[in-house]
């Protein structure tokens, strides 16, 4: 794939975007895209999106469960880019007309105090580097029709991001045990499923390590003071006007946000 | 049902418990069983196990996730017992003793004083809770491949079996008790994870539901009862050899292997 192949993709994702309307999988575009290829239409769009003005407050790790993995038929999860423009206040409403086919699931968010440079992290590296973590509502949305994706599509697509929600309290790494901080997700007050921090991976900090060592293949690191969505903690849920989503975690609170027309 | 074919039903139940046989459920001969029919096939295999010496530990909830509600197409849990000898305290299960146990990871409530329906809250429940400890809970039910409606599980006592308990003890009030994660592995893989809101959204509320539904019929929970809440995690199919481990936020680990 050339540079000019990489652009027009990139700009075709960009426009969904902005008019609301999905478009056909890359794949079925380009079926020899490879992840590679993927991860620089990404970072192009990215890249476009700072020129015009937009900072990266960090990143989101994508497919760290098995369930979802096993769907796209792939063995790790990916990453996309999270953009102060995405974020959505703890309480605030999110007009459907910013999104197109949004989904929203709960994570673990950690706040890093120090950079973390592949190739070697490990999930102890993070956790050491962590300032604190806090309940956060990703609300992942798809460019591709019907969330049609393949991995690459996903990947090209910034990973699904849409928008993302900080909430709860924040709290030191070395208060809990991350991997069974357990997470209670509701749609309009009735809950929907239950997660625990292991569901990310076996960990969440082992989720970041995979990151960061993933980054490094690109020339990029994870730096003090961004903001990192470790994963989901169970299966995301489709959101419609009106909805409200609230996720529980123990030790640390928890976070909401609403939906209207 | 007459008295003489609830005692036929329950001595039946009790014999393929203890020749370790599955046996076709009860509905396949008798369609109309009812739930109230149940619990009296229940009670007489309660009676049994009562009369042959054993010790009531306490009641115990199943059907109590939505999934599983769905599953069987009822609006409300079921309850059963647990008897001392089903309390295993070597961290082994003989699988030879049992059909085909599958096992689910839960939380206990230990009882502090009286609870007595119809109108318990999950607030009076953790009034009267002196402890909360972990247990992996091995179910076995009775019926060929699992296959029951809801008055056949009912009849055979909700599938008990075993139970593994934890040996750290908290009070109600140290934890967010609907908050507890945990995780189930089996030899070393992640089998399955939750927390424990998947109980009926707290599992005092299942303590709560339970002494309700017991008020039914005259019955209350009563100080020192150990009573099982219902799985947090779905219940994993278990073969000889297996490692079982489940690890609870704040309330330990609980491990057993599986042998002959």
């Amino acid at each position: 794939m050339n540079l000019l192949q990489t652009v027009s993709f990139s700009e075709r994702l960009a426009l969904a975007e902005q008019n609301g309307n999905a478009v056909k999988p890359l794949t079925e575009l380009y079926p020899d895209i490879s992840m590679r290829e993927a991860y620089m239409i990404q970072l192009k769009t990215i890249e476009r999106k700072v020129e015009a003005g937009a900072s990266i407050v960090g990143k989101k790790i994508g497919l760290t469960s098995l369930a979802m993995q096993k769907l796209l038929g792939v063995d790790q999860p990916d990453y996309g880019h999270l953009l102060n423009s995405m974020e959505v206040e703890n309480g605030g409403k999110i007009s459907l007309s910013r999104v197109i086919q949004p989904k929203v699931e709960a994570e673990i968010a950690f706040k890093l105090k120090q950079d973390l440079v592949g190739p070697r992290v490990t999930a102890t590296d993070v956790l050491l580097a962590t300032e604190y973590i806090q309940p956060a509502l990703e609300i992942v949305d798809s460019r591709i029709e019907d969330w049609q994706i393949k991995l690459q599509d996903t990947i090209a697509d910034n990973a699904s991001s849409g928008l993302y929600v900080l909430g709860g309290r924040p709290l030191s790494v070395d208060k809990v045990d991350i991997s069974h901080l357990g997470m209670a997700f509701y749609k309009n007050n009735e809950l929907v499923n239950t997660g625990v921090g292991a569901a990310a991976l076996g960990s969440p900090a082992h989720a970041i390590a995979w990151l960061a060592n993933k980054l490094f293949e690109f020339g990029i690191y994870l730096k003090a003071g961004e903001i990192i969505l470790s994963g989901a903690l169970s299966a995301a849920v489709e959101a419609e006007a009106g909805d409200v989503f609230t996720a529980r975690m123990a030790h640390i609170g928890e976070v909401s946000v609403a939906f209207t027309d | 049902m007459e008295n003489e074919t609830i005692k036929k039903i329950a001595d039946f139940l009790v014999e393929a418990e203890k020749e370790k046989k599955e046996v076709p459920r009860i509905t396949a001969e008798y369609p109309d069983l009812s739930v109230e029919e149940a619990y009296a096939i229940q009670e007489e295999l309660v009676n049994i196990r009562l009369g042959q010496g054993h010790r009531m530990i306490g009641p115990k909830m199943g059907l109590t996730s939505h999934a599983k509600m769905k599953q069987l197409n009822v609006d409300e849990p079921i309850y059963g017992y647990i008897f001392d000898y089903m309390v295993t305290d070597e961290n082994v299960l003989h699988v030879n003793e049992l059909i085909h146990p599958k096992v689910e990871a839960e939380i206990a409530f230990i009882l502090s004083s009286d609870l007595e329906g119809p109108d318990v809250t999950t607030e009076d429940v953790l009034a009267s809770t002196e402890y909360v400890v972990p247990a992996l809970e091995v179910i076995d039910s009775r019926y060929q491949n699992f296959q029951f409606t809801l008055p056949d599980v009912i009849a055979d006592n909700a599938s008990s079996s075993r139970v593994f308990f934890g040996s750290v003890m908290k009070k109600p009030d140290e934890m967010e008790l609907d908050l507890v994660g945990v995780t189930l592995a089996i030899n070393g893989e992640l089998r399955d994870l939750g927390a424990s809101a998947a109980v009926l959204d707290h599992p005092a509320n299942s303590v709560a539901m339970l002494a309700n539904m017991l008020s039914r019929k005259g019955k209350k929970l009563k100080a020192g009862q150990v009573i099982l809440t219902g799985g947090i995690t779905g219940a994993q199919l278990l073969s000889q050899g297996d490692l079982v481990s489940a690890k609870w936020d704040g309330l330990g680990t609980v491990e057993f292997k599986v042998e002959q």
